[in-house]
């Protein structure tokens, strides 16, 4: 039973810190301006064609990751400037369209670029190595994910916690004006989160598309909506809360996929059901009823405001 | 000199003209308030000099300096600060972190300023580590003025200091105003609570609809009859 079950536990805790390094980028986004990046799954499949331009002229491997999360950072932060800096005033509805068509706009670019063909992303020694651990066979970026997710995310933390910049992130959330009253320049607050969420993004780019091998123009829409499930589980705004919904959603959602065997192996059903085939539907079942039940999320910030 | 010089200053909200070229100037050392009726201008008039609404012509002179048409954390920086109006603590930090984020521009040692707002307000070291969103609105007041109190400001700017809170309370409050320029701190004051504004303003003037109206010492606008009947709430006889 338990070797049954352990492969997809595994590959599922491996998802959940790809999707937890991409939902950071939606729910710190979220905190700060209370606004949906609609475009963040498309800086992560932009990480992906990046990396795999950046491996073609060359360079060593090494230094392609750390040129694509540098990449990947400066496009976060232009992003902003360009499409989101311009409509601070503007109502947020205009600034949320503003993200759908920066979202277009990256998906329609990778199009041209690379004719709609799915690319290979480079293999990464060590991390794309098979590994047995127990009754499962996998990548070592299965075991690396979730390790690195949860230094990065305690990283982030500290920051958030125990640092002026983080202490000024906290402080434009609640309060811009107010924030600039004390003399902080918001304008590189909130590009420092979109520098922080890309970054992250770019990372969990790596480690999703060694495991899955090929990017195309649309590779960013499903994990970036994933995510944003998890984002909005876990309590948007909130960090922790982003990633234990990442987790959680990850590990039902490949739970699922094996669902068939492990229900065959039980005794419960004598053949196959095809019931992997709702292992999607589950994450937006849960958002629908996460929506309808508790909109807030498991972290959801807690209101103190006094009046 | 004056430390803070207005001179014709309009600004307009998208057409609606809410200064309509207003001159004043607060001297340094003195209590300055600005009463007025709701809408009137006041606070427009603060957050214009502290760089929050831009300035649609005239010109705002600080310490010998133009500036109007700075950023907010340029006009901070050099020791004009505000107490915004409706408190606006962060909820979300603790009260020493909303300490320090009043000390944001500053690089040097902040433990001695920390110190002396604790003095000031002892309710406040009790709750040092407490949200500030869980404090009592007199505590938050405190908090907002302690905060402001940390870029160790030359001129600092009240907007409603008293607004929603007990009288008790309001009484404390204006009694810190006095003391803090005892320590040689200028203020500039807006308040309804014209009565006690003016009690300790060593010079006030009187904002009507975007206009500045009458002007004089605190004590001699406290005894003119159109000021008593208009902001005091007596009747003229």
């Amino acid at each position: 039973m338990w070797n049954t079950v352990f492969p997809y536990l595994l590959s599922g805790i491996s998802v959940g810190g790809q999707y937890a390094l991409i939902a950071i980028g939606y729910t710190m986004v979220y905190g700060i301006l209370r606004l949906i990046n609609f475009a963040h799954g498309d800086v992560f499949m932009v990480a992906g064609i990046v990396m795999v331009y950046m491996a073609a002229s060359g360079l060593p491997l090494w230094l392609c990751i750390v040129l694509d999360l540098v990449a990947t950072a400066i496009i976060g932060f232009a992003i902003e400037r360009i499409a989101y800096k311009p409509l601070r005033t503007a109502p947020r509805m205009s600034i949320m369209i503003s993200a759908i068509g920066v979202s277009y706009t990256l998906q329609n670019l990778v199009l041209y670029i690379t004719g709609g063909l799915n690319q290979i992303y480079p293999k990464i020694p060590w991390i794309s190595d098979s590994i047995t651990i127990g009754s499962a066979t996998t990548k070592v970026v299965t075991v690396v994910t979730p390790i690195l997710t949860i230094l990065l995310v305690f990283a982030l933390v500290m920051l958030i916690n125990h640092t002026k910049v983080g202490m000024a992130m906290r402080a434009v959330s609640k309060d811009f004006e107010t924030s600039q009253l004390m003399g902080i320049n918001i304008n590189s607050v909130i590009s420092t989160t979109f520098v922080i969420g890309s970054f992250l993004a770019g990372v969990g780019s790596t480690l999703y598309f060694t495991n899955y091998t090929t990017v195309i123009q649309t590779s960013g829409a499903m994990p970036g909506l994933k995510a944003f499930v998890a984002a909005v589980f876990g309590g948007i705004g909130s960090v922790p809360g982003a990633v234990v919904g990442a987790f959680i959603i990850g590990i039902a959602e490949n739970l699922i996929k094996g669902l068939d065997i492990i229900l065959f192996k039980m005794g419960l059903i004598s053949k196959p059901m095809g019931l992997a085939i709702f292992s999607d539907a589950f994450t937006f079942a849960l958002l629908i009823i996460i929506l309808a039940v508790k909109p807030t999320g498991l972290f959801g910030e807690k209101s103190i405001d006094k009046v | 000199m004056s430390l803070l010089k207005v001179m014709d200053l309009k600004v307009s909200y998208g057409g609606i003209e809410a200064l309509k070229g207003i001159s004043f100037a607060v001297e340094k050392g003195q209590i300055v308030t600005l009463i007025g009726a709701n809408g009137a201008g006041k606070s427009t008039t603060l957050r214009t000099i502290s760089g929050l609404v831009p300035v649609k012509s005239g010109t705002i002179t600080y310490d010998g300096n133009v500036i109007s048409g700075q950023q907010p954390q340029q006009i901070v920086a050099q020791g004009l600060c505000m107490v915004p109006e409706g408190r606006r603590v962060f909820p979300n930090l603790t009260v020493y972190e909303n300490l320090r984020i009043g000390a944001y521009l500053r690089k040097d040692d902040i433990t001695a300023d920390v110190d002396h707002v604790y003095n000031l307000f002892p309710r406040l070291k009790e709750r040092h580590w407490q949200l500030a969103g869980t404090l009592s609105g007199g505590e938050q007041q405190m908090l907002a003025v302690g905060r402001a109190l940390m870029m160790r400001p030359k001129l600092l700017m009240m907007d409603e200091p008293s607004l929603g809170l007990a009288p008790l309370v309001i009484k404390s409050i204006f009694e810190i105003i006095q003391t803090l320029h005892e320590e040689g701190i200028t203020i500039l004051l807006v308040e309804q609570n014209a009565n006690a504004a003016l009690r300790i303003a060593d010079y006030a003037f009187v904002l009507e609809t975007g206009m500045l109206d009458v002007q004089g010492t605190g004590h001699d606008l406290l005894n003119d009859p159109a000021i008593k009947a208009a902001y005091l709430g007596e009747s003229k006889k």
